[in-house]
Order: C-alpha cells, then sequence, then structure tokens
C-alpha cells in the first residue's frame, strides 16, 4: 500500500485505522507515510476509510486557517479526505502477507478467504473431524499483533517433530517445502503477517500433549496465539470428553462456535472424496 | 478460519452477541447454494438483526468510496439489510448477527425447518448454542472451542479495547481505532451508537455486533464517571 503524498493532507485519521500501528505521520514531509517493514498489506486502510475526493490544496489551506485561528474541524474519524491511498502491485513474496492479512482475498491454496482455513464448521458434511478425533487450530499473532514467518517456522518444525500431521487444505502447509519436518520455504521468512493457523488433527488421547507442547511453543515466538479446539459431539449433542480435558488443563470455555447439524449432501454428483472446501471466506 | 470463535469476554458478557451463520461446501452442498445463502440472508430480516453480511461484500453498514462533504453532519448510521441480501451474488459465508436469545433462537427455528442442507453454525458462549439446539429440538454435531489468548499477552492492550477490536476476527477493526473510540465517547465527542458505527464499518465480513458495541462503550463511559 501506498500514500500519495500529493493528495494527503496529514489529517492523520489514517493513522488510528491500521491495525499494525504502521501508518504515521512523517515530520519531515508532513505527510502520512506507511512502514513497510511493519505494514502487513491487509488493506484496512484502503477498504475500511470511507473516502471524499476533496481538492488537497483547499484543504491543505482551510487546515492552516483554522489552525490560526484556533479552531479544531472534527471530522468523521474513519475517512480518508482526499482519498489518497493506493495499492501497490505486489510480487513474491511481499504478496504472501496480503493473502494472510486481507480477508476478502481467498487463499489460493484452498480457495477460501479470510484465513483461509476450515475447521469444524462444515462438518457434518465434510466429516474433518471425526469422532474419537480434535481438531486444533493454532493462530499466531491474533488479535492485532501480528507475527513473522520465522515465527511460525519455529512452532511448525516443534509440531513436527512432535509427529503431528499437518492440514493438507491449509495455507501455511502449502507453503511448506518439506511438510513431514513443517519446513516452510526460506524466501518468506522476512513477511510479516495480521495472523496465520496452523491445523492439525490428532487423537483425542494427545489433547493434553498437544496443549502442553503449543504452551511451550509460546515461551519461543514473539506474539500472542489464540487455540481453537474442535471436536464431535455424541448422538444426544452433548460433548463430554474434550472439554473436561481443556477444563483440567485450566481452562473456562466461554465461547464455541457450534455446528447445528442442518447440512447435508444435496448435490446431485456426489462427490465421493472425503476432502471437502467450504465456498468463500471461513467464520 | 474461526472469525466469530475468538472474541474476547466471559460467558456473560456473550448473552447480547449470537452470530448464526450458513456456509456451503464445494462438491457435497454447493448446487444453488447462492440462492439458498440468499435466501437466509432474506429470512433473518424480520427477526430483528443487528447486522447482516457476507464475506465478499461486508456488512449492513460498510464504507462509501465517494462521501460527500457535508456527509460529517449528516451521517446515515442505519443499516440497510435489504442491501445485502440484494448485493449477495457470490457463494460465501451469510451470516446474521442477533442481539437477543430469542431473537437468534427463533430465527435458527425457522432456518431448521426450511430444511436447506446447509451447513449452519452458531458462534455465541457455549451454553447459548446449546440452548439454541435444544429449543430447535436438534442435538449439537460438533463443537470447536476458543481457549483464549495466549503468549505474549503484554502486547496486548486493555480489556475494554479487545472487547470491540476482537469482534472483527480478522483484525479489521484496530485496537488503536477502539481505544480513540471509546476516549471519543468519554469525552462527549460521539455517542456511543456513533462510536459503533466507525467500527462497525471496517468489519468486512458482517459479523460485528453493534449492539454489543453500543453496550461496551456505555459501560466504558460509566466507568470512567
Amino acid at each position: 500500500m501506498t500514500i500519495n503524498p500529493k493528495k494527503c493532507v496529514a489529517c492523520g485519521n489514517c493513522t488510528y485505522v491500521c491495525p499494525m500501528g504502521a501508518i504515521y505521520i512523517d515530520p519531515v514531509i508532513k505527510r502520512a507515510t506507511i512502514n513497510r517493514t511493519e505494514c502487513v498489506e491487509c488493506y484496512a486502510c484502503y477498504n475500511g476509510l470511507s473516502q471524499e475526493h476533496l481538492n488537497p490544496t483547499i484543504v491543505r489551506t482551510m487546515r492552516k486557517v483554522f489552525q490560526k485561528l484556533r479552531l479544531r474541524f472534527d471530522p468523521e474519524p474513519d475517512i480518508c479526505p482526499t482519498a489518497a491511498f493506493e495499492p501497490d502491485e505486489l510480487t513474491w513474496p511481499r504478496v504472501v502477507r496480503r493473502a494472510f492479512s486481507d480477508p476478502r482475498v481467498p487463499h489460493e491454496s484452498t480457495g477460501i478467504e479470510g484465513r483461509g482455513t476450515e475447521e469444524v464448521k462444515t462438518n457434518d458434511v465434510s466429516d474433518r473431524v471425526m469422532v474419537g478425533e480434535v481438531g486444533f487450530t493454532i493462530e499466531f499473532g491474533r488479535p492485532g499483533v501480528g507475527v513473522w514467518f520465522r515465527d511460525i517456522q519455529k512452532a511448525c518444525w516443534t509440531l513436527a517433530k512432535a509427529g503431528v500431521t499437518f492440514e493438507k487444505k491449509n495455507p501455511i502447509t502449502s507453503l511448506m517445502s518439506d511438510v513431514p519436518t513443517g519446513t516452510i520455504k526460506a524466501d518468506v521468512m522476512g513477511e510479516k503477517l495480521m495472523s496465520a493457523i496452523i491445523e492439525i488433527k490428532v487423537p483425542v488421547a494427545r489433547t493434553e500433549e498437544i496443549v502442553r507442547l503449543v504452551w511451550a511453543i509460546e515461551k519461543d515466538v514473539d506474539t500472542v496465539v489464540v487455540l481453537g479446539v474442535g471436536t464431535r459431539c455424541d448422538e444426544q449433542g452433548e460433548e463430554n470428553v474434550v472439554a473436561p480435558i481443556l477444563e483440567r488443563l485450566g481452562y473456562t470455555l466461554h465461547r464455541a462456535k457450534t455446528n447445528t447439524g442442518l447440512g447435508r449432501i444435496t448435490n446431485i454428483a456426489k462427490d465421493k472424496s472425503n476432502e471437502s472446501v467450504s465456498v468463500g471466506a471461513a467464520k | 478460519m474461526t472469525n466469530t470463535l475468538h472474541r474476547f469476554g466471559d460467558a456473560e458478557s456473550f448473552s447480547d452477541d449470537y452470530i448464526v451463520f450458513a456456509i456451503a461446501s464445494r462438491g457435497k452442498n454447493d448446487e444453488g447454494a447462492l440462492e439458498k445463502l440468499q435466501r437466509f440472508l432474506k429470512m433473518a430480516i424480520p427477526f430483528g438483526p443487528v447486522n447482516l453480511g457476507d464475506a465478499r461484500h461486508g456488512g449492513s453498514l460498510r464504507p462509501c468510496k465517494d462521501m460527500h462533504p457535508t456527509s460529517h453532519w449528516n451521517r446515515d448510521t442505519k443499516p440497510d439489510f435489504e442491501a445485502v441480501v440484494n448485493g449477495f451474488d457470490h457463494i460465501t459465508t451469510a451470516a446474521a448477527v442477533f442481539d437477543s436469545r430469542v431473537a437468534a433462537e427463533d430465527f435458527f427455528k425457522a432456518v431448521k425447518e426450511a430444511d436447506m442442507g446447509l451447513s449452519v453454525n452458531i458462534s455465541t458462549s457455549v451454553d447459548g448454542a446449546e440452548q439454541c439446539c435444544h429449543v430447535a429440538g436438534i442435538p449439537r454435531h460438533s463443537v470447536g472451542y476458543s481457549l483464549g489468548f495466549e503468549g505474549k499477552t503484554e502486547k496486548l492492550p486493555n480489556t475494554q479495547v479487545l472487547l470491540l477490536s476482537t469482534m472483527c476476527g480478522h483484525g479489521m477493526v484496530a485496537n488503536s481505532l477502539a481505544k480513540k473510540m471509546i476516549d471519543w465517547v468519554k469525552e462527549g465527542r460521539r455517542t456511543p451508537e456513533q462510536a459503533a458505527s466507525y467500527l462497525q464499518r471496517f468489519c468486512s465480513c458482517g459479523v460485528f455486533n453493534p449492539s454489543r458495541a453500543k453496550r461496551i462503550l456505555e459501560d466504558a463511559r460509566g466507568s470512567s464517571k
């Protein structure tokens, strides 16, 4: 992303809307400027700010007059008055920043928008997580902290050494040059993302082991982590297997996403494969 | 993705936060899904959602790319549900957000009766979703628990900010903007409703809950007195 200095009037609205805090007013040029190292190309500025198309010269003149009179204009905080944001043509490897950060861009590996992952929300038609299994989503960088690929690499190596299987249809897995060892392509190591999710699936018996492994990983990475744990309910809709394990580990289960089981295979030419991909963004 | 899953707060704080969303799976139930998902969105309107949206176009309150300068004094903060339904032109996730358990339950019952074959999920407190299924008379199929934020949590902002910003799981609602809105409400520069509407426009898939945001901003204003 770029801010056109000919258009920017340094109103400062965009400095607050950047989730990574990568936009600042450069005191030398007196324009909003993007720190390209910290920018994750999420497009929150470009997509989220409403735009006016005011003449920059007139706006700057008005601001100077107001300043002389000690008056403050109190504009709407979610507007770029001169539509100064201009997307760059992103190339490899920087393009992965946007793929993992802009929720409107589908991941090439999965065709899914958002963070490009699945978990249990289509489990009623996909059987992605079967009875006796637990699906983990281990998300790094959320909320609002961001994560460098080098930290994700550390986590993947640790998980691979523990013998877990990485979910095939996952954007992180798709960037691995060697999946069994969890090795990610070296040329993306210098890229920062809004957040990224490692997905693994293990037998229920390994639940505690994986949670403790993630706790160890957290000490080794310079960001925040959030764990999602997906599992099947029994025929009565009860889940009394995984929740007690998590509670024993000290978690209070406040929130969950519940698949209600209303989904069914309705396509005429039914897909015989067990690997489904949800269509569109994941929630 | 886990966009609606990892909202900050305890179970009590989700008593006004129910997201019911529908999704199709490629090769399984995506044939005719466009019309079904659109119908899902349309069905939600009579039940009084506080937001409605799809992952491609956004929610019921969206940024404007050609604003008139006078809009600063006359900003429209009313959600446009019909625009969400009519603009749904691509198979993607469709979501309806409610601030009332009863409304969510009633809508979910209607969805069940419509029997569209789409996967339907409820994102709220564990008990809240269980109750919705119980009222509709169906057993839960699967559940995905959120275990909360861990690791270098010293990098996170205060809890009031997190309550607001985590309502967009994609991170489009910046912590700094959430803090700015809390400050503006405390200073009396904007009402909680106005501040919530600014935040809502940044959520790109329509799952931000403006009613809960308004309540959180009112609480924040009250706590500063």
